[in-house]
């Protein structure tokens, strides 16, 4: 399969169906870290042992590719990608920004509907990526655990009795699981509830972050919420934790939500037309207004407030107008002003063809 | 300077505030900040992995001066990888799978610290899982006997020492 495949559409073919709870939980994602016995960590290995991990995967996917969804495929090294092709993979969360920026060896093995992500020499040797769309952590877990399977067949994994799976950083120790949900919180933020709200839920031992991950600020009220214990619990608990703690926030942000409609429904409804105005006419916007927008009119078209625009344009407006997507969009380098300038005009664009879809629409 | 809200406790807070174009400045104390809802959320920002080189210097004598005199004016390091413990907390990363067991009495306190918990029981490969088994079996019956041993209860004892012989043979194979 094409790397050209990966490049063109903002939305991947996982995101297309709806998954449950999707007006709050965007997506859910299970990835485990392995590593082959016998050799280095990533860190400290040489250029050979790396490709010998790299061909070990792929002879392995070549042999026997009896995992399904792995038959159409694509094997990415990240060698042969340009730094904008690596970027929109990102962007995507297709692969991590360590795989895209820190692994010269790197690699990836990539599902064709892009729900499936089998990352080499990244920290550890092999991390397993599933990605399902709304609140779906036990499926994800189900389809890693089944590819993790399927690579044993191949290898013998580094394991120890008592500290189980060996990963590079013992805070991946065990498990090697890390399970997290992406979740728009907007009524939250607009009620100040998210200051208070957030310190817990690290204080129960899970962790919060942006939607690019580690290190990357919240943009457009999404955020990511994950498990930081894989040692002591199983997969399943760490799991079921999770989940209920998202169940909470969910509802608190349903509550939130009516709250919000019933007080003040008329200031909720002009924000979201004012941030569709923005939107749809704007000639300049950096990506944290733009994101910010987007955010308020998804919460007008999951609220029903808005019904000429569909929840889907907006998923794919959050992605397409990222630096790198914005970039490979234009076919070149832009800077950060013009990144700005194509960025409106692309929502424009976008926004207009969505309303010649609904005619019906009334802006 | 004290804060200008109570009057009471000195102003730590400083920050600058932008609404439509109009900055305003403000110093407040901690106190002040939280009930006006002006402290910026710190934990979105911090990284984890931050934090973690500071767990793992938990006890940064250890390499260098042990007290324990076999330890003395040795580093600990890896044998397979070379990578010494202090490089370690530097770094974050183990650099094999046998850092975990060169390590391993250092370990257990990090672990807690981190995981707060020492031992996996998680998902267990395929092929190991049968050996695993009879592992645990064994280390529980050796347990046993040592207890028949103390209670001077031979016969019993012999019964397991039995067992414990055929569990080993089964395992070597």
């Amino acid at each position: 399969m094409s790397l050209q495949h990966f490049m063109k559409n903002a939305i991947s073919e996982w995101m297309r169906v709806k998954g449950p709870q999707s007006d709050i939980v965007f997506s859910s994602r299970i990835r485990i870290a392995r590593n082959l016995a016998g050799l280095p960590f990533p860190t400290l290995s040489t250029a050979s042992q790396a490709e010998e991990v790299i061909r070990m995967v792929y002879e392995a996917w070549k042999k026997d590719p009896s995992v399904s969804s792995l038959k159409k495929a694509a094997f990415i090294r990240m060698s042969e990608l340009t730094p904008l092709e690596k970027r929109v993979l990102v962007e995507k969360h297709l692969i991590s920004p360590q795989l895209a920026e820190e692994s010269p060896n790197g690699a990836v093995l990539l599902s064709q509907d892009e729900s499936i992500s089998i990352m080499i020499n990244e920290e550890d040797h092999i991390r397993i990526q599933c990605l399902f769309p709304g609140l779906q952590l036990e499926k994800a877990w189900e389809m890693a655990s089944q590819i993790d399977d399927w690579l044993e067949k191949h290898f013998v994994f580094a394991f120890d009795d008592q500290c189980g799976y060996l990963t590079s950083c013992p805070t991946n120790l065990g498990t090697g699981i890390r399970a997290s949900v992406m979740v728009h919180l907007p009524a939250l933020a607009m009620t100040q509830q998210l200051p208070r709200l957030l310190p817990v839920i690290t204080q129960v031992g899970l962790a919060v972050r942006g939607i690019y991950g580690e290190g990357s600020e919240a943009l457009g009220q999404l955020y990511q919420i994950s498990n930081q214990v894989t040692l002591g619990q199983s997969e399943e608990e760490i799991i079921d934790k999770l989940q209920s703690v998202v169940k909470q926030i969910i509802e608190h942000e349903i509550n939130a939500r009516r709250r919000i409609l019933a007080q003040s429904g008329i200031e909720l409804e002009d924000r979201v037309y004012r941030s569709y105005g923005t939107l749809s006419h704007s000639r300049i916007i950096d990506s944290k207004e733009a994101m910010q927008r987007l955010s308020d009119v998804r919460l007008g078209v999951d609220l029903n407030l808005m019904k000429d625009v569909s929840a889907s344009v907006m998923n794919e407006l959050m992605v397409l107008i990222q630096p790198g997507f914005l970039q490979q969009y234009a076919g070149q380098r832009l800077d950060p002003e013009e990144r700005d300038i194509r960025r409106a005009k692309l929502i424009r664009e976008r926004l207009l063809l969505e309303s010649q879809e609904n005619p019906s629409s009334e802006v | 300077m004290l804060c200008p809200e109570c009057g009471k406790r000195p102003a730590t807070i400083h920050y600058t505030k932008i609404v439509n174009g109009n900055k305003t400045e403000q110093y407040l104390c901690e106190v002040c900040a939280h009930e006006k809802g002006e402290m910026p959320n710190l934990e979105s920002g911090f990284s984890f992995q931050k934090l973690l080189s500071s767990f793992l210097n938990f006890d940064p004598s250890f390499s260098e001066h042990d007290s324990r005199p076999a330890m003395k004016g040795q580093t600990l390091r890896c044998p397979t990888c070379g990578m010494t413990y202090n490089q370690f907390g530097k770094f974050g990363r183990f650099g094999c799978s046998d850092c975990y067991v060169t390590f391993r009495t250092h370990l257990e306190p990090m672990l807690r610290r981190i995981h707060g918990h020492t031992t996996h029981c998680g998902k267990i490969p395929e092929r190991t899982k049968g050996e695993l088994k009879l592992r645990r079996r064994l280390e529980q019956l050796k347990e046993k006997l040592a207890h028949k041993v103390q209670a001077e209860e031979f016969e019993e004892a012999a019964k397991i020492r039995d067992q414990i012989r055929a569990l080993q043979e089964q395992l070597e194979k």
